[in-house]
C-alpha cells in the first residue's frame, strides 16, 4: 500500500475548512430549479461541520444528472460508469479504510442498472455513506421513467400511458437488504440535511440516505414535495422490525433518520502476518 | 528398457477418484526426482461422472502432452470412450483395467490387459480402486514405494493412521498385480534431478502460478467472482492476500469485480481480478473506465472454449479477438498471455508491473490448459520486478492528473495526498480531469493514452524466441500453444532441420519492429493457434507487414494441439 500523510486540518488547528472550501468551482451541468443544488449545498456544509480535509474524502458516481456531483467538490472523486459506483466504492474502503466514502447516485443510476450492487452493497455493510438523488425518472437521457416513478405517471418518453407497474421501495429494500443506517431528507432543504447527512457518515457501516430531489424539467409536479415533506413523526428505531413495519406504510414524504442498526461494517484486518512471500511458496516444494 | 517420458491416463466414473490418483502419482514421481504434468478432463457433472486424468511423466522438464499415450489405466470403462479424442493410442500402447476396453481404445492399441482393480481393492481391508490404480501405474513407470509412501502418508495423514495404512495397502496390492503385467518401458532414473532438493522443483498449477504472479508483482485486492476454468486463481490468492496485509473480496457478479478493483487501485493498491469468457465479457464496459480514467488494473482472462457458455471446462484460445478489439472506443490497453505453467507467473507478474507503470488496463490470456494443468517445473525464480507507480512528490496548486508529458505517463496522486484531489472520469476530460466534449481535449487525451504505450520500450520480454538464427521457415504462435510448438521445433532440429520459433507474449500493443527483426531471413511462417477462426492469424495480417509467406494453422479447441500436428503441417509445407 502506498503510504499518505493527510491529517484532518482540524486536527492541526490552524485551519478551520468553510463550506465553500469544499466546492471545486466547477459549474454544475444542471438545470435551473434542480433538487441536486440543495444536495451540493448540504453535502459542503456537512463535510465543513465535520471538518474533514478534502484529501481525506472521497466521492464516487456513476452516470447520470446527480453522479455529476464529485466534479464540484474538492474532494477525490470518481465519476465512473452507469450502476457500479457501489462496487468501486466498495473496492476503495476495503483496501483504504482511513478514506470518508460517500457515494453519490439517482434512482436510475442506484436502483435499475445498479440494482444488483444496492442489495449486495446493504448486505456487504461497508462502511460507506450512500445518497441516492430521487427525482422519479431519468434526467440525463431527458425524461423516462425510473424504477421509482408512478405507475400513472405518463410523461416516461418509454411509456406512454404509465409504467402500470408498482415502484420499487429503496427503503424497505435497503433494510431488507441489512442497510444499517436508513435516512430520508430533503433536497430543497439544505440546512435541514447536514445533521442528518452528518450521521450518515458518522455511523459505522452502510448508510442509504434516500434525498428527494426534484426535477422540475420533467416533472413540475415535484415543485410540491417541498409543500409536501415532514418531519418523521417518530424517533429512529434500531429494531428492524418496526423499521420494516413503519417503512413498508411510509409515504415517501417523512424526513429524518428512519433506521439505525448496529451491525459491525465489513473490513478486512490489512496488517500483514508475513514479511516475504517465501512462506506462500514453501507450499509448491515437491 | 527405460524411456526419457511415459503417459498415461487414468480413467474412471462415479467419485472413482482418479484425480486423486492422478495427483498423487503426479506427486510421488515429483519426489523421485522427476518432471510432469497432468491435465484434467472431465465431464460437466459437478461431481462424479467420467474423468480422465492425463499425465506426463518425464526426466526432464516438460512444456506439453505427447502425441499418444502409452498407458490407458482403466478402474472402469464407463462413458471412457466420450474421452476417446483426447486419448490418442497406438500399436505401442498398453491398455489395463477390468473386462474388455470400449472397442474405440481396444481396436486402436497394440496390448490390453485385464485387471479388474475395483476387485483388488475389495481384498485389502478399507481398500480404494483409485490407490490400487496408484500402485499399478507406479509400478509401470518404475516409481519407488518409498515416493508414493510419502505422498500418501501427506494426503491421507489428516484421516487417521488407518486410512494412511489401508491406502498403502491399496498401492502395494496395485504394485503386486503389475507384476503380471507384461513388460513395459520404465522411466529414466533422473541422476541430476535426484542431487537437487525438493526446493528445486514445484508441483503447480498454472492458475496457482498466476496467483503467485500477482502477489510478487504487487497485487494486494482483488475482488472475484467464480467462474471454472479461473476459480483456482481467485481461491489461492484468498488465504494468500490477508498474510501479505492485502484482501479479496467476493463480488456479487464480475461488473462489481472489475469495478471494485478499479476503486482498489484508484485507493493505490495493485488490483486484480480473475475470471472466463462469459465473465471477461461482462466486464468489457469497466475496463475501458479504466482505460480512459487511467486506472491501472490486471484481468486474468483463464480461456475456455467459446461463445457463450461453450465448453466451461475445456481450453480454447478463442478470447484473443475480445480482448484486443473489445472494448468500445478507441482504448488502448495491454494485452499479454503466458506461454508455459511456469510463465503464468512471470506473465502476471509483469503484466501487474506494466499496468502500474503505464496506468491502464492489462488483460492476462491465460487458458484451461495451463490454468488447470498441474506439472512439476524448476522452481520459478522471482524476478524482482515490483509495481512502481509514478505518484506526485510534491503536489501544488497546478497539478494536473492527466498531464500531458513527453512519455504520455501522468504522476497519478492517491487519495490522502493532501493538493492531489481530483475526479477520475470515464468523460473525456481535460487535462486537470475536468469533463469535456472539446474535439481538442478529447484528441489530446487519446494521443497520450496510445503513446503512452507505443512509446515504451517492451523489451525482449515481448516474445520468445528459438531454434536457428538462419532458418527459413518460422513457426509464430501465442501463449499456451507454444508448449506444442516448441517440441515440434525441437523435434525437427535433432533431425537437422532449421526452424525458428517465435511466441508472442505480448499481443497489445502490437511490436512490428520486433516481429521484423526476428523474421530476418524467413520465408515461410506458419501460424498456430487454438481457434476455430484464426484469430491470431487475422490479427498479424491486420497488424504487422510480414514479409513472407504466411501459413495459417488454426485449430478449435477443446483437442490439445499436439506436437505431431505441428510437425505434420511443417513437413506437409515444407
Amino acid at each position: 500500500m502506498i503510504a499518505t500523510t493527510g491529517t484532518h486540518l482540524s486536527e492541526g488547528g490552524c485551519q478551520i475548512m468553510a463550506a465553500k472550501d469544499y466546492k471545486s468551482g466547477v459549474k454544475p451541468v444542471w438545470c435551473p430549479g434542480c433538487g441536486d443544488y440543495g444536495v451540493l449545498l448540504s453535502l459542503t456544509k456537512t463535510l465543513a461541520e465535520l471538518q474533514l480535509s478534502p484529501e481525506q474524502v472521497s466521492v464516487i458516481s456513476g452516470i447520470g444528472c446527480s453522479s455529476r456531483i464529485p466534479a464540484y467538490l474538492k474532494t477525490f472523486g470518481f465519476h465512473g460508469v452507469h450502476g457500479r459506483a457501489l462496487p468501486l466504492a466498495t473496492g476503495l474502503k476495503v483496501s483504504r479504510p482511513d478514506q470518508t466514502v460517500i457515494v453519490a447516485s439517482g434512482d436510475g443510476d442506484g436502483f435499475s442498472i445498479g440494482g444488483n450492487h444496492f442489495l449486495h452493497a446493504c448486505r456487504r455493510n461497508v462502511n460507506l455513506t450512500y445518497i441516492v438523488m430521487d427525482n422519479q425518472l431519468y434526467g440525463m437521457t431527458k425524461g423516462q421513467a425510473s424504477p421509482t416513478s408512478a405507475p400513472d405517471w405518463e410523461k416516461g418518453k418509454l411509456t406512454p400511458g404509465g409504467t402500470g407497474i408498482n415502484p420499487f421501495h429503496p427503503l424497505v429494500v435497503g433494510l431488507a437488504s441489512g442497510a444499517n443506517f436508513i435516512a430520508r431528507v430533503s433536497g430543497t432543504d439544505a440546512n435541514g440535511a447536514v445533521p442528518i447527512l452528518k450521521q450518515a457518515i458518522e455511523h459505522p457501516g452502510f448508510s442509504l440516505v434516500h434525498i428527494l430531489s426534484p426535477c422540475i424539467t420533467y416533472n413540475r409536479d415535484q415543485l410540491e414535495w417541498k409543500k409536501q415533506v415532514r418531519q418523521a413523526p417518530v424517533e429512529a428505531t434500531s429494531d428492524p422490525a418496526q423499521a420494516a413495519r413503519r417503512l413498508m406504510t411510509d409515504d415517501n414524504l417523512n424526513l429524518g433518520v428512519l433506521y439505525k442498526g448496529n451491525r459491525k461494517p465489513y473490513q478486512p484486518d490489512l496488517k500483514a502476518q508475513v514479511d516475504s512471500l517465501e512462506v506462500l511458496e514453501e507450499q509448491f516444494a515437491v | 528398457m527405460t524411456v526419457p517420458s511415459i503417459s498415461i491416463t487414468m480413467t474412471g466414473s462415479g467419485g472413482s477418484g482418479v484425480m486423486t490418483a492422478g495427483n498423487l502419482l503426479l506427486e510421488a514421481a515429483g519426489r523421485a526426482g522427476w518432471f510432469g504434468m497432468m491435465t484434467r478432463s472431465a465431464g460437466p457433472q459437478i461431481r462424479g461422472g467420467e474423468a480422465a486424468a492425463m499425465l506426463r511423466l518425464s526426466s526432464e522438464p516438460v512444456l506439453a502432452h505427447q502425441d499418444r499415450y502409452d498407458i490407458l489405466l482403466g478402474i472402469d470403462w464407463k462413458n471412457a470412450d466420450r474421452f476417446a479424442a483426447e486419448i490418442p493410442l497406438d500399436a505401442d500402447s498398453l491398455i489395463v483395467g477390468p473386462g474388455e476396453a470400449p472397442a474405440i481404445f481396444a481396436e486402436a492399441a497394440g496390448q490390453q490387459f485385464q485387471l479388474d482393480l475395483p476387485k483388488i481393492a475389495k481384498s485389502v481391508s478399507g481398500g480404494r480402486p483409485n490407490m490400487v490404480a496408484l500402485g499399478v501405474a507406479a509400478a509401470i513407470v518404475g516409481l519407488p514405494e518409498e515416493a508414493v509412501a510419502q505422498v500418501i502418508d501427506k494426503a491421507l495423514g489428516r484421516k487417521g493412521a488407518d486410512a494412511v495404512s489401508a491406502g498403502m495397502e491399496s498401492v502395494r496390492a496395485g504394485m503386486e498385480a503389475a507384476k503380471a503385467l507384461p513388460s513395459f518401458n520404465s522411466l529414466a532414473v533422473n541422476t541430476e534431478a535426484e542431487t537437487t532438493s525438493q526446493e528445486a522443483r514445484w508441483n503447480i498449477s498454472g492458475n496457482e502460478a498466476c496467483g503467485l504472479g500477482a502477489v510478487r508483482g504487487g497485487v494486494r485486492f482483488v475482488a472475484a467472482y467464480p467462474i471454472t476454468p479461473a476459480t483456482e486463481v481467485l481461491e489461492w490468492l484468498a488465504p494468500a492476500l490477508p498474510k501479505l496485509g492485502g484482501a479479496l473480496v467476493q463480488a456479487e457478479d464480475e461488473l462489481a469485480s472489475v469495478t471494485q478493483i478499479i476503486g482498489g487501485s484508484f485507493g493505490g493498491t495493485p488490483s486484480l481480478t480473475a475470471t472466463s469468457g462469459p465473465g471477461l465479457a461482462l466486464m468489457m464496459e469497466s475496463i475501458g473506465l479504466a482505460v480512459a480514467s487511467e486506472t491501472p488494473i490486471v484481468v486474468i482472462d483463464v480461456m475456455r472454449g467459446g461463445p457463450s457458455t461453450g465448453i466451461p471446462t475445456k481450453s480454447e484460445q478463442s478470447d484473443l479477438n475480445i480482448a484486443l478489439y473489445g472494448l468500445h472506443g478507441d482504448a488502448p490497453h495491454l494485452v499479454l498471455a503466458p506461454l508455459t505453467i511456469g510463465d503464468c507467473v512471470f506473465t502476471t507478474q509483469w503484466s501487474v508491473v506494466l499496468a502500474e507503470k503505464l496506468q491502464t488496463a492489462a488483460i492476462v490470456l491465460s487458458d484451461q490448459a495451463l490454468g488447470q494443468t498441474r506439472a512439476i517445473i524448476p522452481r520459478q525464480q522471482d524476478v524482482g520486478m515490483v509495481a512502481e507507480r509514478e505518484v506526485p512528490a510534491t503536489l501544488d496548486e497546478d497539478y494536473q492528473r492527466y498531464a500531458n508529458t513527453e512519455s504520455g505517463i501522468s504522476p497519478m496522486s492517491i487519495p490522502g495526498q493532501a493538493g492531489g484531489q481530483y475526479c477520475a472520469d470515464g468523460l473525456a476530460h481535460t487535462p486537470t480531469g475536468l469533463p469535456s466534449s472539446k474535439a481538442d481535449d478529447h484528441h489530446l487525451q487519446m494521443d497520450k493514452r496510445l503513446h503512452k504505450l507505443t512509446n515504451y520500450e517492451f523489451s525482449s520480454h515481448w516474445a520468445e524466441i528459438e531454434g536457428s538464427d538462419d532458418a527459413e521457415v518460422a513457426v509464430l504462435t501465442w501463449g499456451s500453444s507454444y508448449g506444442a510448438a516448441s517440441e515440434a521445433v525441437a523435434a525437427m532440429q535433432a533431425e537437422g532441420k532449421k526452424v525458428r520459433l517465435i511466441a508472442m507474449r505480448l499481443l497489445s500493443p502490437a511490436q512490428p519492429e520486433k516481429l521484423a527483426d526476428s523474421l530476418q531471413g524467413i520465408s515461410k511462417v506458419l501460424v498456430v493457434e487454438q481457434s476455430h477462426s484464426g484469430q491470431f492469424y487475422r490479427y498479424l495480417r491486420a497488424q504487422y507487414d510480414i514479409d513472407a509467406q504466411v501459413r495459417s494453422m488454426a485449430v478449435p479447441g477443446p483437442l490439445a494441439i499436439r506436437p505431431s500436428d505441428v510437425l505434420k503441417t511443417l513437413s506437409e509445407w515444407s
